[in-house]
């Protein structure tokens, strides 16, 4: 199962921003009432590549990324994963299809240890119904090797871990669903400068592994750090999108802030994303 | 802990997997951790090696609270245990430890708390609480009583029917906690003071219903309620040998796929120390009549829910939504089935617990035993279960029922009445439960330090 995923890795340097993405959404719209929170906004995630997701307080990144999750499902527009287009309207679809959403407050269960976390709901069986412990135990750690996470037992609580560490395993157990997509919600907003570290290089080696990587962040030392584009949205319109080889962090407040116009701004268009 | 200091003492190198890229990512990496963990030993070369991933100097400094979470846990219970034992042997001079007193202590009374008890850990597991297991077991046994002696149905009908009840109530009480999310304890007092009153209305009046069916009486209540030896010592070695075979099949296999393994000093301490326990405990028994069956049934009954709660995906669901409910429903897992089903189970040993104290008394009472209740859930959370979900073993209520027993039995040797021991283990219980949140209060505070 993941083992295909893990196998892949090694050739992976320059991320494949040709072909079809592998999350595409066109003209997705979303109102709260009288509020549009999104309107006509184009987004889309190529295998290998991270995106971030950066606007204001109220700019629709949570908006989006919940269509996308599934969790509020957008009103109008047409969602394409794979070129194929498809509906998502559950948290469970989402994940039928590949996407996969580690939220901030992490959903791990403290009480139980890392292999428990990574497999709860889709437990390894043995042919008499027990739980396949070691089997599981020798998948957790190829994946954590793959995401050169580093914690003291497998067998640890996650009680026991810290911040960083337990966002790794939020992050793992995306893998082992064998994700295509996975969203990060804020993932160091909690986090010191060594786990932020963690996390950073965690989010760069599931770019190695050939996922498509969205991250929402505020924190634009980071988002320079590990993305390859950086999606600009300010009041439910996407307003800019960056490579971030060839811009400042000063135009992304820019435009961000809608302090600056002119050239800056490219609407929906693709084309700066081209050449990396 | 002894896992993790144990082995691996020399990590690989570091992956020969990565891409050139993040080789370099690394080294501009000035994380503390990571320069520690990267010592130029070429040694290791297995092909699938923990060392890439659990790293030692990763463990941060264990809390008390965290130790006291761990699996170490049961210690400072088992000392208590010892203490009151020993307290207990001294003022008694001797008379205690009889072969006959222990096992007048070890015999139904608390098989009836143990069976109760267990069923409360499924329960307070998902961080629940079921208020109604005293009441739901004497229900239960006067069903089985009013259909045996007034109806005449066959046994196996009255016996079937009882536990039939007990899990049907455990269903209604699973039902109103886990989809119209009533509060258990609401749910389950109103459902106690409601049987109870159902059990007056079935015995009509009757304050005590003799049992005479010689079938139900030979569970517990007759002189010959005891297994023969060749069971009463086979069975218990057997399940010493089955464990032992079970923990060294692990442990070969584990080595064989390189994951990490306890010493062989500890696995033959863990084995030693099982099979001294067990053997003593029949050596007890049989030094006086033999095992009691109530005995027996308590602790096949705690195998076989130490087996669920452990070696299925089910028992580990159980622990996940009691640690985190929200974390259990994203993972996909039927949250609502898994409490139904705990109440379920809860109700059903309630059942079983109330069969046995029914045979044992021959006959069945329209007066609840106030105390049982309380000791059921005592001896759980005096065992080391959380009173706040997702900590605790099976194995508990051994320890826990031991010292309320231990209490009760030594009070009374000692010609104290009711009111001390209630007193005593009124006492007992507080200092359990606030060592429980103290415990949760340290572990909270080195989770937030994070």
């Amino acid at each position: 199962m993941a083992d295909s995923i893990i196998s892949s890795s090694g050739d992976t340097s320059a991320p494949a921003l040709r072909g079809i993405p592998i999350l595409q959404m066109r003209n997705v719209s979303k109102s709260f009432g009288a509020v549009r929170a999104l309107s006509d906004v184009d987004f889309e995630v190529y295998a290998g590549e991270v995106v971030a997701l950066v606007g204001d307080n109220g700019a629709g990144k949570s908006t989006l990324v919940k269509a996308i999750a599934g969790v509020g499902p957008a009103d109008s527009g047409e969602i394409f994963v794979d070129g194929q287009p498809v509906k998502i309207t559950s948290p469970q679809m989402a994940s039928r299809l590949g996407i996969e959403t580690v939220y901030q407050d992490l959903a791990l269960c403290d009480n139980l240890d890392v292999v428990s976390n990574l497999f709860l709901g889709h437990e390894e069986l043995t042919s008499w119904r027990g739980l396949a412990e070691i089997e599981m135990e020798r998948r957790t750690i190829e994946v954590l090797r793959t995401l050169d996470v580093k914690i003291p037992s497998v067998r640890a609580l996650v009680a026991a871990l810290s911040g960083g560490q337990r966002q790794s395993i939020a992050v793992a157990k995306s893998i082992l669903r064998q994700a295509k997509v996975v969203l990060l919600d804020e993932p160091t907003a909690a986090l010191g400068v060594a786990q932020t570290r963690q996390v950073l290089n965690l989010i760069l080696r599931l770019r190695e592994q050939g996922l498509g990587v969205v991250v929402i962040s505020h924190n634009l030392a980071d988002v320079f750090e590990v993305a390859d584009r950086v999606v600009v949205l300010r009041l439910g319109r996407r307003v800019a999108t960056f490579d971030v080889k060839t811009t400042t962090s000063e135009r992304v407040v820019a435009a961000i802030t809608g302090a600056e116009f002119g050239e800056l701004l490219e609407g929906n268009g693709h084309s700066s994303t081209g050449g990396r | 802990m002894g896992d993790l200091i144990e082995k691996n003492q020399t990590p690989e190198p570091s992956e020969g997997s990565l891409s050139p890229a993040s080789q370099t990512q690394e080294k501009r990496v000035d994380d503390p951790y990571q320069q520690v963990t990267t010592p130029a030993s070429p040694t290791a070369t297995k092909e699938f090696s923990t060392a890439a991933v659990e790293v030692p100097s990763y463990m941060r400094r264990r809390s008390l609270g965290q130790l006291l979470r761990s699996d170490l846990g049961f210690i400072p219970v088992l000392l208590t245990l010892i203490i009151v034992v020993l307290y207990f042997t001294i003022t008694t001079s001797g008379i205690f430890l009889s072969p006959e007193n222990l096992s007048n202590l070890l015999g139904a009374q608390i098989s009836t708390i143990g069976i109760l008890g267990l069923g409360s850990i499924m329960v307070l597991l998902l961080g629940e609480i079921d208020l109604s297991v005293a009441s739901v077991s004497v229900l239960c046994a006067v069903i089985m009583a009013v259909l045996s002696e007034r109806m005449g149905a066959p046994t196996w009908v009255a016996i079937s029917v009882a536990l039939l009840s007990g899990a049907l109530i455990g269903f209604i009480n699973g039902f109103f906690v886990a989809v119209l999310r009533v509060p258990s304890f609401i749910v389950t007092l109103a459902g106690s003071i409601g049987y109870a009153g159902l059990l007056l209305h079935l015995l009509a009046g009757q304050a005590t219903l003799i049992i005479n069916n010689s079938f139900i009486v030979a569970i517990a209540g007759s002189a010959l309620s005891f297994l023969p030896d060749s069971l009463g010592i086979g069975l218990p070695v057997l399940a010493i040998i089955l464990y032992a075979a079970g923990l060294l099949y692990s442990y070969t296999r584990r080595r064989r796929m390189g994951l990490r393994t306890t010493s062989t000093t500890m696995l033959i301490v863990q084995i030693v120390a099982v099979a001294v326990l067990g053997i003593g405990a029949v050596v007890v028994f049989e030094s006086f009549q033999g095992v009691p069956y109530p005995t027996a049934l308590l602790f096949g009954l705690i195998i076989l829910f130490w087996l669920i709660l452990t070696k299925t995906a089910f028992g580990r669901h159980i622990y996940a939504v009691g640690g985190n409910a929200e974390a259990a429903r994203r993972a996909g897992i039927n949250v609502v089935a898994i409490r139904i089903a705990a109440f379920t189970l809860c109700s059903l040993l309630a059942a079983i617990g109330g069969i046995v104290a029914a045979s044992h008394a021959n006959a069945v009472a329209s007066q609840i035993d106030p105390t049982l209740l309380l000791n059921a859930i005592a001896a759980a959370v005096i065992g080391g279960v959380s009173l706040f979900g997702g900590r605790g073993s099976a194995w508990a209520i051994v320890l826990g029922v031991l010292i309320i027993a231990s209490l009760t039995n030594g009070l009374a040797l000692l010609n104290q009445g009711t009111d001390i021991s209630e007193m005593v283990e009124g006492i007992v219980l507080l200092l359990a439960v606030t060592a429980d949140a103290l415990v949760r209060r340290a572990q909270a505070r080195s989770a937030s330090g994070r």
